[in-house]
């Protein structure tokens, strides 16, 4: 049996995206390849996290088409998965959580069961899988969100200023987990504008500003050098508008 | 004053001998309002969360119709099931009017549209804050709805009391499509309205005191539940 | 979780514990319009009793006005009518809605007032000069203006009176729209003058300031009849036992329970099947 085509390589042609009369996004093109971990970087008010929602087709472009490779399969889970912000947990137990995304697919509850402890093992949650995951803390909440999204065993994971609320102790263990994913085959695409979480985590980087993508590099060379004044300027930590 | 304080005693000394009559009535009125409930909840709930996850022309103008229809009369909903029922009605050969039957439909019909847009209200809140992530996960509307229904369930039950509340105090629908027939369809709402008008206040307002009771009673068992859920869930 | 399952359960055990009620239907029982004067005055809750003991037929009673209480029976939903307006119910029956008309017993009307008697009828035994009294004296009156028979024998008085009450009325006269019982709580309120039938003022206990003023009248004799609803034109009326419950009513058992029906002592409805 053939396996499944690959979702990737995602490609946007002419993209854009408005907005309350506002255009967020102008004339977007680039293809998304799997393997490196993309980091998108740039200035509030750059359309990071639209064009990551554009991306996981939560939002629709106003012109311009964003496609996968290939369709993704009507049954089974999501192979394509996003971590908020903020984590946005039901009212139901950790475990159950993390289960959900199975659920909603029809995964059988036997296999459902473990690969949720699996997941909630890898992010070192397992001694929680009881508790109603709405009293835990913000750091326990993300890692959670990003137990359910690996449970999901997705091909591309979206997260959008994953650790914005949280101390340095809760960043780590984020930064981890998501290191762990990738190293099992996910392709990571993250929205920062932590300069120092984007050199630790970036394979790749993609400077947005004013909803254009004003350069594209390899991690290494854009931090050495950015072509671009913008990014530049974004570098030594100027504000840009 | 003296009216009110005739009427305590009347209420305690009926509580306590627990007047085979006074039993009857209130179990009746037990089984026709929390019939009516279930019934309006297994209706309501799921057009409620319906309407506040799917997007369709005329959402906007269906919230306030179901908004409107919480303030039904129960006067007219019983004279609208009275001429459906009627033998000379649609209905008719049902043969159902002035029985049991048809007072639990028209309290269901009362209280429906109360338990829908409440529910309504409760889901469209939760969806506001769910709604990206569940279709990140990939969940369904209809999966969406559920599961919004089943994460709110705490809020939903006062929905759900309230609707309860409705039924168990209105007297204007059964009294027409039930007939007050002693031992059949006479409930407390029906029985208080015949005291007073036989003038015996006391006896009325006793009968109204154990109404009130009764719904305060399950009011704030409902509310200790949905604290301590609050509590527990977050 | 456990908390919402164990309230659900006390519900689910609760609604069970109502449904489980014996069940209502008596396998025979028959629908009888009535009047709220012949429920409210206990009447009723005297006689079927006696009736279901000797034929094991229920009787469900919808107690309405008469004028409601012929609409229902017109609609075909009674078996049996028992109203008190011989007017209406003849008209009734030549509309082919009702068959086997008889008559059953009287009671009557008095005419109530405050202690007070503004209107200077108290112990007055003529009927329409107490009423001609209460309109010159323009004294508050409490009209039940519900198209029952009380209200169409109050009407006719007006009228024996030599009073257009629908023209001359004016605002001392207050149409409440309603039951007897009701309405005697309006008046009783307001110290206002009514006319009631006696089988629900003996029973009413909310006085107030409201006496007997005027009473004893021949005119003020209130006659009760008894029919089936057609078969012919509802199909579905039960006539077997509808009939059987006529006919008890106007037989020697029926009538002599009527009268055996008393409120402290005093006879409220006077069997007169025999006329």
């Amino acid at each position: 049996m053939r396996a499944p085509a690959s979702l990737l390589p995602l490609t946007l042609e002419h993209v854009c995206f408005e907005a309350g009369g506002r255009r967020i996004i102008d004339d977007v093109s680039l293809v998304i390849d799997g393997g490196s971990r993309t980091v998108i970087l740039g200035p509030n008010g750059a359309g990071k996290s639209v064009l990551l929602r554009l991306c996981h087709g939560l939002l629709a472009p106003t012109a311009g088409r964003i496609e996968w490779n290939a369709r993704e399969r009507t049954s089974g889970p999501r192979k394509q998965a996003m971590v908020f912000q903020r984590p946005v947990m039901l009212r139901r137990s950790a475990l159950a959580n993390v289960a959900y995304g199975m659920k909603v697919a029809g995964v059988g509850a036997t296999e459902r069961g473990a690969r949720a402890r699996a997941a909630l093992e890898r992010v070192g949650l397992t001694h929680l899988a009881g508790r109603p995951a709405r009293v835990l803390s913000g750091g326990e909440q993300q890692r959670l969100a990003l137990a359910r999204a690996w449970a999901l065993n997705p091909e591309v994971l979206f997260l959008d200023e994953p650790t914005a609320s949280l101390d340095p102790g809760a960043t780590h263990e984020i930064e981890a987990a998501i290191a762990a994913i990738h190293a099992g085959g996910t392709k990571i695409v993250m929205v920062t504008h932590n300069l120092g979480q984007a050199r630790r985590l970036a394979d790749e980087v993609l400077f947005m500003h004013n909803g254009r993508i004003a350069e594209r590099a390899h991690a290494d060379r854009f931090f050495a050098g950015p072509a671009t004044p913008e990014a530049a300027a974004f570098l030594k930590g100027e504000l840009l508008w | 004053m003296d009216t009110i304080q005739l009427a305590f005693r009347e209420a305690l000394a009926m509580i306590g001998q627990l007047d085979p009559q006074l039993v009857e009535i209130v179990l009746l009125s037990l089984r026709v309002s929390l019939t009516a409930v279930v019934l309006a909840t297994l209706v309501g709930l799921p057009l409620g969360a319906a309407i506040a996850v799917a997007h369709f022309p005329g959402r906007k103008t269906l919230i306030v119709v179901l908004n409107a229809l919480m303030g039904l009369p129960p006067v007219v909903v019983g004279l609208v099931v009275y001429l459906m029922l009627s033998r000379a009605g649609p209905l008719g050969a049902l043969g159902i009017l002035f029985t049991p039957a048809a007072m639990i439909i028209a309290q269901a019909i009362l209280i429906t549209p109360i338990i829908a847009a409440l529910a309504r209200q409760a889901v469209e809140d939760a969806w506001r804050e769910y709604q990206e992530q569940l279709h990140s996960l990939g969940a369904w509307p209809v999966q969406s709805a559920l599961t919004l229904l089943w994460d709110t369930k705490f809020s939903l039950v006062t929905t759900v009391l309230a609707g309860f509340g409705r039924a168990a105090a209105e007297v204007g629908a059964v009294i027409i499509v039930g007939g007050n027939i002693d031992g059949v369809t006479r409930v407390m709402t029906t029985a208080i309205a015949l005291e007073t008008s036989k003038g015996d206040l006391p006896l009325a307002l006793g009968l109204g005191i154990i109404l009130v009771t009764i719904v305060l009673t399950l009011n704030a068992a409902a509310y200790l539940m949905k604290e301590a859920a609050q509590r527990r869930y977050g | 979780m456990v908390m919402l399952r164990r309230f659900t359960l006390a519900v689910s055990v609760a609604a069970a514990a109502t449904l489980a009620l014996p069940a209502q239907a008596q396998e025979k029982f028959i629908t009888v319009a009535s009047t709220t004067s012949t429920e409210q005055s206990g009447l009723f809750g005297f006689i079927l009793p006696i009736f279901q003991k000797s034929t094991g037929i229920g009787v469900r009673v919808v107690a309405l006005g008469t004028g409601q209480a012929l609409d229902m029976a017109r609609r075909g939903d009674a078996d049996v009518v028992f109203v008190h307006d011989p007017a209406a119910e003849r008209k009734f029956v030549s509309e082919g809605h009702g068959i086997g008309h008889r008559d059953v017993m009287y009671n009557d009307f008095v005419l109530i007032g405050p202690k007070g008697d503004p209107a200077k009828v108290a112990g007055g035994k003529d009927i329409t000069a107490a009423l001609q009294k209460v309109q010159a004296a323009q004294a508050p009156f409490v009209s039940r203006g519900d198209k029952s028979g009380t209200h169409a024998a109050e009407v006719r008085l007006w009228k024996d009176a030599g009073i257009d009450i629908a023209k001359q009325k004016g605002p001392w006269y207050r149409e409440t729209g309603s039951g007897m019982g009701p309405a005697l709580n309006t008046a009783s309120s307001m110290n206002a003058y009514i006319l009631a039938d006696r089988g629900t003022w003996l029973s009413f206990k909310n006085r107030g300031d409201l006496v007997v003023v005027v009473e004893g009248d021949k005119r003020l004799f209130n006659q009760y009849g008894v029919m089936l609803v057609n078969p012919a034109k509802h199909p579905h009326v039960k006539k077997d036992l509808g009939q059987t419950f006529v006919d008890w009513v106007v037989s020697p058992d029926g009538q002599r329970a009527i009268a055996q029906y008393t409120i402290g002592g005093q006879q409220l409805f006077f069997p007169n099947a025999g006329r």
